[in-house]
């Protein structure tokens, strides 16, 4: 069967089997391997993309229930060669280790601010609690999230470059 | 990897093309909801349809309307948009409090409330809720409309009323006066089914003795409500050792299995102790309601 969908702002279209879940239309039809896919039972939730802007785990999506809808992924997180705030502030306060959970936590984290710009630590917590961390142990993920919403227009040089005060704090 | 064996995909426009489709594709095809029960199922062929008829398209399912004495909501209603509504949570706290742990938040994005009661998994939070709520499921088939109450539509351990023809289309919760509900779930880790879970929907007399009350159980092997220890609470004052009595009588009604979420002993005092706890708080908000 043929599917479009909007993905990262680009319109793509493929012809597939109806069982192709999103994870792997994402993945291997398209070749975006940021998303990650880990436990395949909806559980850890590395494979969170966003599909009209909401968070869902694409392992249990059928690429076709996608078809006609918007879907973004990491690597549309940045815009003009700018990293997205979340990813800054995962740069910032070391929000990752390995990086395997990272794109779902990112994703699941605009979702969250693009709703409310100002969570609380516990808003953070819950709203990434259908998601994994085998590294971090979340305390960093979360403060990446608050360095987020506290630098809602970041752009530009990433942390680390030595443009942002931030960076001296760190 | 985990994927499903092949099948035919179609998306369903309306109501009715769905009813057709079910009609066309005969028994080898199922209704794709959230998806978030039947493609787990599929990876691991323990569910195998020739046809998926995906009906997320049809946004006419997706609602929450208040009614007079009822409120309407669409099978197709995320577990997100329930626990987000401000009349469900006014009006049904049980329900804002099991889907504050049902699964997680990404996963309540997209499972339904429709999926979940006809899923009807024993340890289906809101099999529970609308049982308590003594809730309407409103159904569609190709000979029109029909109307069951959750006892009649919840058979059994992932069985329902529903034929392979029919569609779910609404669940009715009539609004009670002077009326509170409440629902408490042991959980092994955030996320997962319950070990087990009470839920209890009380409506007080204007003397403040309660004149209905509801107790389910979920995951401990309870059909239908605690018939017994309603009778218990009926027409008595809302006190910690009537809540104490009822609990009993609900944990002496369920029949739990030992699996590894805990052996029997154990889910039959959660069964007890969710039971009181669900009871006070119901009471608790009823009274509020009647004073408010
Ligand atoms: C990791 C994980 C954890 C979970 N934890 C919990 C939990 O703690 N508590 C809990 O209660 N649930 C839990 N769930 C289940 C979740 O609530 C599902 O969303 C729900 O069981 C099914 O809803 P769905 O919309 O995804 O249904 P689907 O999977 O799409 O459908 C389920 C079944 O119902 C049928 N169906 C669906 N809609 C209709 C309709 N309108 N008319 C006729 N037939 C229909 C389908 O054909 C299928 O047979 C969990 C799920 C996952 C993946
Ligand atoms: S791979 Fe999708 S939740 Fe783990
Ligand atoms: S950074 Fe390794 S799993 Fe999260």
């Amino acid at each position: 069967m043929q599917v479009s969908m909007k993905v990262n702002g680009e319109e793509v279209t493929r012809e597939i089997e109806p069982r192709v879940l999103l994870v792997h239309f994402i993945r291997e039809e398209l070749g975006l391997t940021g998303t990650h896919w880990g436990c395949d039972t909806t559980n850890c939730g590395t494979c969170v993309v966003l599909l009209d802007g909401q968070p869902v785990k694409s392992c249990t999506v059928l690429a076709a229930s996608a078809h006609g809808h918007e879907v973004r992924t990491v690597e549309g997180l940045a815009s003009n060669g700018s990293l997205d705030p979340v990813q800054q502030g995962f740069m910032a306060e070391h929000g990752l280790q390995c990086g395997f959970c990272t794109p779902g936590m990112m994703l699941t984290a605009r979702a969250l601010l693009d709703k409310n710009p100002h969570p609380d630590e516990l808003q953070i917590r819950q709203a990434i609690s259908g998601q994994i961390c085998r590294c971090t142990g979340y305390a960093t993920i979360v403060r990446s999230v608050q360095w987020a919403a506290e630098h809602p227009a970041a752009a530009g040089d990433p942390p680390g470059t030595g443009t942002d005060e931030e960076d001296v704090r760190a | 990897m985990q994927i499903p064996a092949a099948f035919d995909y179609v998306r369903a426009s309306s109501i009715d093309d769905a009813l057709a489709l079910l009609q066309q594709h005969g028994p080898e095809s199922r209704v794709l909801a959230g998806g978030h029960s039947l493609l787990p199922m599929m990876k691991l062929r323990l569910a195998r349809p020739e046809w998926l008829i995906d009906i997320n398209e049809l946004t006419e399912l997706d609602y929450i309307r208040r009614d007079a004495d009822v409120l309407r909501i669409g099978a197709m209603t995320r577990h997100t948009t329930l626990l987000e509504s401000p009349d469900v949570g006014r009006l049904f706290p049980i329900v804002r409090d099991a889907e504050q742990v049902i699964a997680d938040p990404v996963v309540r994005n997209r499972g339904t409330i429709g999926g979940s009661l006809c899923q009807a998994d024993p340890a289906e939070d809101l099999s529970t809720v609308c049982k308590v709520l003594r809730a309407e499921a409103v159904i569609r088939g190709p000979n029109g409309e029909r109307v069951l109450r959750m006892d009649e539509f919840h058979r059994g351990p992932y069985e329902t009323a529903l034929e392979q023809t029919e569609l779910l289309c609404e669940v009715r919760l009539p609004v009670r006066q002077r009326s509170g509900s409440a629902y408490e779930k042991v959980e092994r880790r955030v996320g997962d089914w319950a070990v087990a879970a009470a839920g209890a929907a009380v409506a007080l007399a204007p003397d403040g003795t309660i004149e209905d009350a509801a107790v389910g159980l979920t995951a401990v092997g309870l059909e239908g409500t605690a018939t017994e220890a309603e009778t218990l609470l009926r027409g008595k004052r809302p006190a910690e050792e009537l809540f104490a009595e009822a609990g009993r009588a609900a944990a002496a009604a369920c029949d739990p299995v030992a699996d590894q979420r805990g052996p029997v002993d154990y889910k039959r005092h959660l069964a007890d102790e969710l039971t009181r706890r669900v009871l006070r708080r119901a009471c608790g908000r009823a009274g509020a309601e009647r004073e408010g």
